[in-house]
């Protein structure tokens, strides 16, 4: 009985840790994914059959491969599919798996990393491969996550899997001329998983998906160790993921960044993130990710130094929106210079980034914050009713109402503000 | 202002969709029905039966018809109704955005012309 828990146990760990090093290998030769996860299924059920009355193997991953490598080649040798598929020798060849030796398996998941981004596969189903076939996330826990229903998500990764193996895109890390570019549609996957568009109230319920984000991005950093931008990937979801338990205080409301309490941060994320920051500036490369993570790190510093360091900030800001533009990096950039020029200097840059008419709701919250500053007293008070007019999260909500009750309270009351 | 959500997607069938899918959409619809409400701006929501389920009704010249299905049958049918109160369209998108039923069918935002309220046409 404990050593079938034991068996289970290892099953399971080896399951979440070798998962997509073991698909990776499996899937490489032929480009079937569909087929490799078949074998690999079948690899881990006969674990859980055999392991409990023969023991753990000493190298379990080794055990894994060897069997979903026997099952391949029935696959490959069976009658339905040397009739279905015309056979390519290079390709379909069973000894290619024998190359493999279990004990002595290299890191290939990279090459099923690029395959998941590769530019020929929907923009829309890269991230989702990627939790898929890297982690071994189901569709529908996947779907759970993303607001896509379980069905319209496997559908997706069926049909990407479909073209990663018509189209043969190859599963090789392309050469140096090559790789950045490759590498950035990665990045931006495993950065979605980070920044998933959060269904209502799913941002509280859902957490587990952020931790794999994680894991993807520092399962990236062990594979690219001297990348700099996989590395400021890493840093800035191992920061940012850092503060989640302050953002929300006792009685379920919002606490902006600024009135978190540092010392609910936690301090081994924080760590990791400076770890992977410093790994970053050692490239001496500092791309769109590796700032936003030092944008990160000097909020994180509030923990250590008491303050925020507001002109640094500035700084990384202009740099990050001269980078990298959007309506998000106007508005952070807005904000910040408002901290060190004051308000009146953040809402002019404000106005002159945003067009007034942006459905922009941290626009909106932003102007609303800045007129209040100022005392523009029934301004603000539209701007806010603007911006909770555009807020669909219940928390995010709550806390708009609650500034915007405190402003007119406040102007009320003018003696107590 | 008010403004209806129309919920337009293809008719299921029977056992198609698997309970798990059902039960988190289910959840979905749950969490945006309490968002939608606690935010104040809910004034009705109906998920709607299948077409087949519809009568429709005429009146020409004095002689009533009532006929079995819905007014125009079609591949992607009309499943659901949300009616919200909220200040503009930039507000109605941003709620129709977060609905559910955008994931796998379509949501039209239709501005009301005018409702009735409290006794009056607006």
């Amino acid at each position: 009985m404990v050593r079938s828990e034991a068996a289970q146990a290892e099953a399971a760990r080896a399951a979440r840790d070798g998962y997509g090093r073991l698909l990776a290998l499996l899937a490489a030769a032929s480009g079937d994914i569909p087929a490799a996860e078949d074998a690999l299924a079948d690899a881990f059920e006969r674990a859980l059959k055999t392991w409990p009355t023969d023991g753990i193997p000493r190298s379990p991953e080794g055990w894994l491969l060897t069997v979903a490598r026997n099952r391949l080649k029935d696959h490959w040798k069976s009658a339905a599919t040397r009739t279905g598929v015309p056979l390519d020798p290079a390709r379909h060849d069973v000894l290619h798996l024998d190359d493999i030796d279990p004990d002595a398996v290299g890191d290939r998941r990279l090459e099923l990393m690029l395959v998941c981004a590769h530019p020929a596969i929907d923009h829309a189903a890269r991230t989702p491969l990627m939790l898929n076939t890297v982690l071994g996330f189901t569709a529908a826990q996947i779907g759970g996550a993303m607001a896509v229903p379980p069905k319209t998500l496997a559908a997706r990764l069926v049909r990407a899997k479909r073209r990663i193996k018509d189209a043969r895109i190859p599963f090789v890390i392309p050469d140096r001329s090559a790789l950045p570019g490759r590498l950035t549609h990665v990045l931006e996957a495993v950065y979605g998983a980070h920044a998933i568009d959060w269904p209502i109230g799913g941002r509280e319920e859902r957490p587990a998906m952020a931790g794999e984000a994680l894991h993807l991005a520092e399962t990236l950093a062990g594979l690219l160790p001297r990348d700099g931008e996989v590395h400021g990937l890493a840093a800035l979801i191992c920061m940012s993921s850092a503060r989640a338990p302050a953002r929300v205080d006792g009685q379920g409301h919002l606490v902006p960044l600024g009135e978190q309490d540092p010392t609910r941060w936690d301090a081994d994320l924080i760590a990791r993130g400076h770890a992977h920051l410093r790994a970053a500036h050692a490239s001496r490369v500092l791309g769109r990710f590796g700032l936003e993570a030092a944008i990160q790190a000097v909020h994180c510093a509030r923990r250590e130094s008491g303050q925020t360091d507001w002109d640094s900030l500035l700084e990384l800001h202009r740099s990050l929106h001269a980078l990298a533009p959007s309506l998000g990096s106007s508005t952070a950039l807005a904000a910040v210079a408002a901290e060190v020029d004051g308000p009146a200097a953040g809402l002019s840059l404000l106005e002159e980034l945003i067009e007034p008419d942006a459905r922009f709701q941290p626009a909106w919250a932003t102007r609303a914050h800045l007129l209040e500053r100022l005392d523009r007293v029934t301004e603000a008070d539209a701007a806010y009713a603007k911006a909770v007019s555009l807020t669909t999260d219940p928390v995010d909500r709550d806390h708009l109402e609650r500034r915007r009750a405190q402003l007119l309270s406040a102007r009320d009351q003018p003696g107590r503000a | 202002m008010r403004y209806a959500l129309l919920l337009h997607s293809r008719e299921p069938g029977q056992g198609e969709i698997d309970p798990d899918a059902i039960t988190a959409m289910q959840e979905a619809f749950g969490a945006y029905g309490r968002a939608l409400e606690s935010a104040g701006v809910l004034v009705a929501a109906e998920v709607l039966e299948q077409q087949h389920a519809s009568s429709t009704v005429t009146v020409r010249e004095g002689a009533l018809q009532v006929q079995d299905g819905p007014f125009a049958e079609t591949k992607e049918a009309l499943a659901g109704v949300i009616v919200i109160d909220v200040p503009d369209l930039d507000a109605a998108l941003a709620w129709a955005e977060k609905c559910p039923g955008a994931t796998y069918g379509a949501v039209e935002v239709r501005p009301a012309a005018t409702s009735y309220i409290n006794g009056a046409w607006t």
